[in-house]
C-alpha cells in the first residue's frame, strides 16, 4: 500500500547525539545548512556540504533506507529539475538532436541542482526523523516566541501543528480502512484516466472528512476535560535547555556557512 | 452532604438548538455520588447516560436543576478549571483523546495545562503510567499500541491531573475482550488502592455487576438505584427498559419462572451461580 510509505513528519526514536540535541538548535542548524547550500557554487563547496550531511546522517543512525524511501514522492520534481537544467542552460554545446541540446554548463547545473534538492530534503528529514513532533513544535514555539508581542498566535499555531502531526498516522490508517471497504464493494481506485481516478476519490474523501470532523470535535472535548485553556500559564514536562552539544552544533553550523561563503568569494 | 463528590439536583437537559426546545434528554435526575465509591450507570442507547456524564464536569450545563461538584456549581464559570481537575473524564474512542505522539508527553498534557512545575509533572507522569501498567511503554508512539493499551494511556492522562473522581463514558465499547478486561482491572484497582471515585457509564451487564452501586437510567430518569445484587433481581423491570441481566441471573430467573424452583437471584459470579445449582441438585 503506497499510503504506508509516507514518511513525512515521521519520527524515529533514538538516543544519538542528534536526537539529544535541543530542537531549537536543530531548527536553526537546518536553516543555516539550507543557507549554506544556496551559497554553494562548485564541486569543493558542494563536497564540503555533502561530507557534513553524510556525517550527520551517520551519527543520527537513522539509516539511509528510510531517507531514500522518503524521497519517493519528490522523484518527479527532481527529474523535472534535472531535465530542465540539462536542456535549457545556454553555454558550450556538446550534443544536439533537433531542438534539444546539451551543454557542459547544463550538465553541471543539472547535477548541482539535483544534488542540492536531495541534500535539502535529506537535511529536513534528519530534523523530523530525530526530533519528536512535540519537541519540534516546542522549539518552534520557543523560537517564534517574540512574535507573541505582535499578537501572532504562536502557541495556537504550534498546537495545531503538533495535533496535525499526531493525527497523520491515524488518518492514514483510516484512509486505508475506507479504501478497503470501498474496494470490497467494487470501487476501483487504480484504473482509468486522471478524471476517472479523481472521481473515484470522492467516495473515499467524503467519509474521511466526516470522520475527521467527528474526531476533531471529540478531541476538543477531551482536551477541555484535561483543563486545556490555551497557552497561558502552561508548563512543560521537558524544559528546553541548551547543552554543550548544542553549542558544538552551532559552532559547526556557523563554520560551515563561513567556509562556504569564503569558498564562494574565491569563486570555488 | 459533605461526603458526596457529585450531586445532581432535579437535573434537566434538552439540546437548545433544536426547534421548540427539542426533546428533553434528562428529566429530573437526582443523584448523590459518594466520595470513594464505584458507581456504574447502566442504560439503553438514548437513555441519557452519556449526557448525564457530560454534566459531571461541566462539558454540558443543565437546562434546569443543578449539578454540584464537590460543592461547586458547574454553572459557575470562575470554578471551571477547579471542576475539571476534580472530575476527570475518559471517553469511548481512545484515538480521539490522545493529544501527543509519545505516550509520556500525552500523559503530561493535563498537568502541563494546569501549570504544574516540570519535576512534579515528571513524578506524576511516572506514577500515573505505573498505576495503569504502561510504564514500559512511556516512550512509544500511541498509534502503535493496542486498543486496550491506548485506553489505559488515556486513563493515565486523566490520573496525572490528580482528580478525585473519574467518569468513564463507555470506555470499553471499542475494545476486544482482552482490552476490556485490562481497562476494567485498571479501573477497579484505582478505586481500591487510590480511593478515586469512579463513575462507569456502560451498557455491559458484567461490567456494571462489578460496581458497588448500580444506577439504571431510562428515558432520562433514574429508574433503579442500589447494589448490583439487588438491582439485578428486578429482572422483569430491567427487561422493560430494554436491558438484559447478567447471564447467571438470567439462568436462575428462568429456573424460577419455568420450573417454579426456589432459587435465589442474587448469585452474580459464575462461582456463586454454580454453588446455587450444586445446592439445588444435591437437595433433590
Amino acid at each position: 500500500m503506497a499510503l504506508k510509505d509516507i514518511t513525512l513528519g515521521q519520527y524515529f526514536p533514538g538516543h544519538s547525539v542528534l536526537h539529544r540535541m535541543d530542537p531549537r538548535t536543530k531548527l536553526l542548524l537546518t536553516v543555516l545548512y539550507i543557507a549554506a547550500l544556496f551559497l554553494c557554487k562548485n564541486v569543493i563547496s558542494y563536497g564540503l556540504a555533502l561530507i557534513v550531511l553524510a556525517a550527520a546522517v551517520a551519527v543520527s543512525k537513522v539509516g539511509l533506507k528510510s531517507i531514500v524511501r522518503g524521497m519517493k514522492p519528490v522523484v518527479v520534481i527532481i527529474l523535472l529539475t534535472a531535465v530542465l537544467n540539462l536542456f535549457y542552460t545556454p553555454g558550450h554545446e556538446i550534443w544536439r538532436f533537433g531542438f534539444l541540446k546539451i551543454t557542459t554548463e547544463g550538465l553541471w547545473s543539472a547535477a548541482f541542482m539535483v544534488l542540492r534538492i536531495l541534500m535539502l530534503i535529506t537535511c529536513t528529514f534528519l530534523l523530523t526523523y530525530t526530533t519528536s513532533p512535540i519537541l519540534l513544535t516546542d522549539g518552534l514555539e520557543n523560537l517564534l516566541g517574540p512574535l507573541k508581542k505582535l499578537r501572532v498566535p504562536v502557541h495556537e499555531l504550534a498546537m495545531m501543528m503538533s495535533i496535525a502531526l499526531r493525527f497523520i498516522p491515524t488518518l492514514i490508517e483510516e484512509t486505508d480502512k475506507i479504501m478497503s471497504a470501498q474496494r470490497a464493494r467494487g470501487a476501483d481506485f487504480d484504473t482509468g484516466g486522471l478524471v476517472q481516478k479523481a472521481k473515484a476519490l470522492v467516495p473515499l474523501l467524503v467519509p474521511l472528512f466526516i470522520s475527521a470532523f467527528r474526531r476533531a470535535d471529540e478531541l476538543a472535548v477531551a482536551m477541555e476535560c484535561r483543563c486545556y485553556h490555551g497557552g497561558e500559564g502552561r508548563t512543560r514536562l521537558r524544559q528546553l535547555r541548551y547543552q554543550s552539544i548544542d553549542y558544538a552544533g552551532f559552532l559547526l553550523g556557523v563554520l560551515l556557512v563561513a567556509a562556504v561563503a569564503v569558498l564562494r568569494h574565491f569563486g570555488l | 452532604m459533605n461526603d458526596s463528590i457529585i450531586r445532581t439536583q432535579d437535573l434537566r437537559f434538552a439540546y437548545p438548538d433544536t426547534e421548540a426546545g427539542g426533546p428533553s434528554v434528562l428529566n429530573g435526575v437526582n443523584l448523590d455520588i459518594e466520595e470513594g465509591s464505584f458507581v456504574a450507570v447502566l442504560g439503553h442507547n438514548g437513555s441519557g447516560k452519556s449526557t448525564l456524564a457530560k454534566h459531571m464536569n461541566a462539558i454540558l450545563l443543565p437546562s434546569g436543576g443543578a449539578v454540584y461538584v464537590s460543592g461547586m456549581d458547574t454553572r459557575d464559570e470562575s470554578k471551571l478549571l477547579d471542576i475539571r481537575r476534580t472530575v476527570g473524564m475518559v471517553f469511548q474512542n481512545p484515538d480521539n483523546q490522545i493529544v501527543a505522539n509519545v505516550v509520556e508527553e500525552d500523559v503530561a498534557f493535563a498537568p502541563e495545562n494546569l501549570g504544574v512545575p516540570s519535576e512534579e509533572i515528571r513524578r506524576r507522569v511516572d506514577e500515573a503510567l505505573k498505576a495503569v501498567g504502561m510504564y514500559e511503554f512511556r516512550t512509544h508512539a500511541p498509534h502503535l499500541l493496542s486498543g486496550g493499551q491506548k485506553q489505559r494511556v488515556a486513563i493515565a492522562g486523566v490520573i496525572a491531573m490528580a482528580p478525585r473522581c473519574i467518569v468513564l463514558d463507555e470506555p470499553t465499547a471499542m475494545l476486544d475482550p482482552v482490552g476490556r478486561r485490562e481497562v476494567l482491572d485498571t479501573i477497579r484497582e484505582l478505586n481500591r488502592t487510590s480511593g478515586v471515585t469512579v463513575v462507569l457509564i456502560t451498557h455491559h451487564m458484567d461490567e456494571a455487576a462489578q460496581a458497588d452501586r448500580l444506577v439504571v437510567m431510562s428515558k432520562g430518569k433514574v429508574v433503579a438505584d442500589g447494589a448490583p445484587r439487588e438491582v439485578f433481581q428486578r429482572v422483569e423491570e430491567l427487561k422493560s427498559y430494554g436491558l438484559t441481566v447478567p447471564e447467571t441471573t438470567e439462568l436462575l430467573w428462568e429456573l424460577r419462572q419455568e420450573d417454579g424452583l426456589d432459587v435465589p437471584l442474587d448469585a452474580l459470579s459464575d462461582e456463586e451461580c454454580a454453588q446455587v445449582l450444586y445446592d439445588l441438585l444435591t437437595a433433590v
